[in-house]
């Protein structure tokens, strides 16, 4: 029923109360979360740092402008409503097409204009904000998943989470959803996270509900053949998010499209631990180990120097 | 030694050490010098009630008579004192009164008088002075209704004693008997309504005051009680109840019959009580040792009058439940709706008991949560939402209020003791859980809060730890050091041992 407390040090699992206390208390300062918090300020910064996002079409910052909400949203094509302040994927409404004021969600639902109204001023009233502080909705364009991931995913984003530490890539996950997370990509409802090589892009296990499984639950494809293209890049746009967001402790989410290659979707100043289960591997040695690096590197350096010791034992 | 000397955590040590060592050295210090016992019920416990008089002064000589207890079965009195400057205090043994004179006052004033029993198995038997029998006149149709129910009574009873039970059966149930009812609008008061329906029977009959012995309680009224007499003997019976005898854990405040109080100068008077349960080497110790120096040391919530000490009694108990808080969500990994939520739920609970708050509060939550579902659907701002969620809660309170009563569960009543606040953000946070995570994380979180809040409630109201709390003050710093230190703990959470045992094959 319960683990050993002393294995579990021994291979190196970060615990809850540890990550709080000695990583994200000592390596990110308060001052900053707001930067990554608000998924419009982290946009900002990263656009001007060159860095690909999805594009902003939009935004709605009052109520009033919910009425003319028609005159927001693209004319023709899909596009995706999401909560400035959201966090963990709630409130992100996508749609994939539009006819005659008729809107497609990404699970093939219809819904009118009269139902995105609605789902701005919820957004708005703070319905899906930390603590429910009044909220800005933006609307992005869609993106286009690279069609190299189909089948690994069912109804929703297929995302790749890095942690990067002190600038370094530590470790790697993909999160794909399931019928069980309803679209949505958090392990804990239900999507199954596959730990990737930092050394090679490709997987080395997978999980749902932490337990180890071999293929997708809904789509039955085999998850350790999963390897995802142009890893070097991913990891060192990854590690540039470090020199501009300047936390220590960082979550990355990106996403790969297929005409721009990979975007980053957002930063994440309190990045979960489940990354560990799906790789099957603790994060302190990593962490310990880009600690005594003294040695000052670009994000490119830093990308290799992991890719070659971060995965050595 | 120079590694440790070096760690940068050290004054965070020392800090902590220095806290646990004035704790236990305070605690230690109280406990030889005062005498406290560590465990509670080492010594028999004694009662303090503090009867507070408040009155607007007219600017005129100033008199006022207050009725005081004196020795009863099963108490002793062992000290009475009285706070009140400027007034002159004298007991008047023959009246059983405390009386306060002033030669003048204006504006609203306030008077302390404060009598401590000891719980003794010993059987005290005052000589009680028979009350004179008065006669009433009623008038149509409050006569028929007299005649008729002294005729029933009459019937079936057989000495003064067996009329008076017979009698209570019926006044404690007034809605069984359409002549009581008619008589209790003449005569609210249903101990009054007795005597002179007695009286009547030619029994003697008078009203005397009581009050209930309930611990850390403030703002008590005293309740009526009727003594009945038959030649010689006496008997009880509350009036409410109908049954006979002094109802358990009550105290009786007069003996005979007699006004609680009386001001002569004065205007808007009233009284409350506060009651307080101690140990009774704590307090005949303390009391000892009060007329000595009042240093630092020896400070002590024990120099407060009784109503401020009976809202520390609570106060000091609330580290207690953070720090439960604190070792279930640090060390075991419980998530909850709201950190610190559970332990005013568990306050609550206090004033509730167990069983009756959990269900009060899985209900208003329920329905809550049902009268939530409609709201989301009117597309509302937020803090309209939650304000009406607020007043939905404090509808369904009056509901249950009102239902349970009916129903005759006096018990229900007291869900008018949650917060209902609090209750109106969990509801929302429940609401909104729901929605996003599914009903299985509002059970998670939900079951999370609820036995965080048991425990804290079990904590709480142990008696062992009620004792330390309130009379050891160095415990509280003992208190601070441990939730200092569960701050800084970066080991594995309990449920974290669950979650990862995937590695450890």
């Amino acid at each position: 029923m319960f683990a050993n407390p002393f294995k579990l040090a021994e291979i190196g699992i970060l615990g809850m109360n540890e990550r709080n206390i000695n990583y994200i208390s000592k390596y990110n300062p308060r001052a900053l979360y707001p930067l990554v918090d608000d998924k419009l300020q982290t946009k900002q910064l990263l656009t001007d740092a060159k860095i690909n996002v999805p594009s902003l079409i939009s935004t709605v910052h009052q109520q009033i402008q919910v009425n003319n909400l028609i005159d927001l949203l693209p004319k023709q094509g899909g596009f995706a409503i999401k909560p400035a302040h959201g966090s963990g994927g709630k409130g992100i409404l996508v749609i994939l097409s539009q006819s005659e004021g008729t809107y497609t969600k990404s699970n093939g639902e219809p819904l009118s204009l009269k139902q995105l109204e609605h789902h701005c001023s919820n957004i708005l009233a703070g319905l899906y904000s930390l603590g429910g502080r009044y909220d800005v909705a933006l609307i992005e364009n869609l993106i286009e998943f690279d069609p190299i991931f189909d089948g690994y995913s069912f109804e929703g984003v297929p995302d790749i989470r890095v942690i990067i530490f002190q600038g370094y890539p530590i470790m790697a996950m993909m999160r794909l959803s399931t019928k069980a997370s309803d679209g949505k990509a958090n392990l804990h409802q239900g999507a199954v996270g596959v730990g990737v090589s930092i050394a090679t892009g490709e997987a080395l296990n997978a999980v749902q509900f932490g337990k180890p499984i071999e293929f997708h639950p809904d789509t039955n494809k085999k998850l350790n053949e999963l390897k995802i293209p142009d890893w070097q890049n991913l990891l060192t746009l990854a590690a540039q998010c470090y020199d501009h967001s300047n936390l220590g402790y960082l979550g990355v989410d990106i996403v790969l499209d297929k005409n721009i290659g990979p975007l980053v979707l957002e930063l994440n100043a309190r990045p979960g631990l489940s990354i560990q289960v799906a790789n099957d591997q603790g994060l302190k040695p990593r962490l310990k180990l880009i600690e005594q690096q003294t040695e000052l590197r670009d994000a490119a350096a830093r990308v290799a120097f992991s890719r070659e010791f971060i995965e050595v034992k | 030694m120079q590694k440790y000397l070096s760690n940068p955590k050290l004054p965070f040590y020392a800090l902590i050490s220095v806290l646990v060592l004035t704790g236990l050295i305070l605690s230690i210090h109280h406990h030889r010098s005062y005498q406290i016992p560590w465990f509670a019920g080492e010594s028999l416990t004694s009662w303090s009630i503090e009867a507070r008089v408040e009155f607007e002064a007219i600017g005129e000589p100033v008199s006022i008579n207050l009725s005081r207890p004196s020795n009863q079965n099963g108490f002793k009195l062992i000290g009475e004192s009285t706070a009140s400057p400027g007034y002159g205090v004298s007991y008047l043994e023959a009246e059983n009164q405390t009386q306060w004179t002033i030669r003048k006052a204006t504006g609203s004033q306030t008077l302390f008088y404060r009598s401590d029993f000891l719980l003794t198995p010993q059987q005290a038997s005052p000589t009680l002075i028979k009350p004179e029998i008065t006669y009433r006149a009623w008038e149509e149709p409050y006569q028929t209704a007299v005649e008729q129910i002294s005729s029933e009574v009459h019937q079936q009873s057989a000495n003064p004693f067996s009329y008076a039970q017979q009698l209570f059966k019926k006044i404690s149930e007034p809605e069984q008997n359409q002549n009581i009812s008619l008589l209790l609008n003449q005569t609210p008061s249903k101990a009054k309504l007795a005597v002179e329906l007695l009286n009547k029977a030619n029994i003697a009959a008078e009203v005397i005051y009581a009050i209930e012995l309930e611990d850390g309680r403030r703002r008590q009224d005293l309740f009526p009680l009727v003594r009945v007499w038959s030649e010689t003997d006496s008997v009880l019976f509350n009036p409410t109840t109908g049954k006979k005898g002094l109802p358990n854990n009550s105290l009786l405040w007069q003996l005979s019959t007699g006004p609680v109080l009386e001001v002569i100068g004065g205007l808007n008077s009233q009284v409350s009580f506060s009651i307080i349960k101690r140990n009774e080497s704590v307090a005949a110790n303390l009391k000892q040792q009060s007329d000595q120096t009042q240093g630092l040391i020896n400070f002590s919530i024990h120099s407060l009058p009784l109503e401020e000490q009976s809202i520390f009694k609570t106060i000091l108990l609330l580290p207690v439940g953070a720090l439960v808080v604190c070792i279930l969500r640090v060390l075991v990994g419980l998530r909850t709706s709201g950190t610190f939520m559970p332990v005013l739920i568990a306050i609550a609970f206090i004033q509730t008991s167990l069983m009756t708050g959990l269900i009060g509060f899985l209900l208003v939550v329920f329905v809550g949560l049902l009268l939530r579902g409609y709201l989301s659907r009117l597309n509302l701002l937020l803090v309209s939402r939650i304000s009406a969620v607020i007043i939905s809660v404090i509808a369904i309170i009056a509901i249950f209020s009102v239902i349970s009563y009916q129903v005759g569960l006096t018990e229900g009543l007291k869900v008018t003791f949650f917060p209902m606040i609090i209750l109106s953000w969990t509801i929302e946070r429940m609401s909104i859980l729901w929605e996003e995570e599914g009903p299985k994380e509002v059970l998670i979180q939900g079951g999370g809060s609820l036995l965080t809040a048991v425990i804290a409630y079990l904590t709480m109201t142990n008696d062992w730890i009620r004792h330390l709390t309130f009379n050891f003050i160095g415990i509280q710093f003992i208190i601070f050091a441990a939730i200092l230190a569960i701050g800084n703990y970066t080991g594995y959470r309990l449920l974290e041992l669950e979650r990862f045992k995937s590695f450890v094959k």
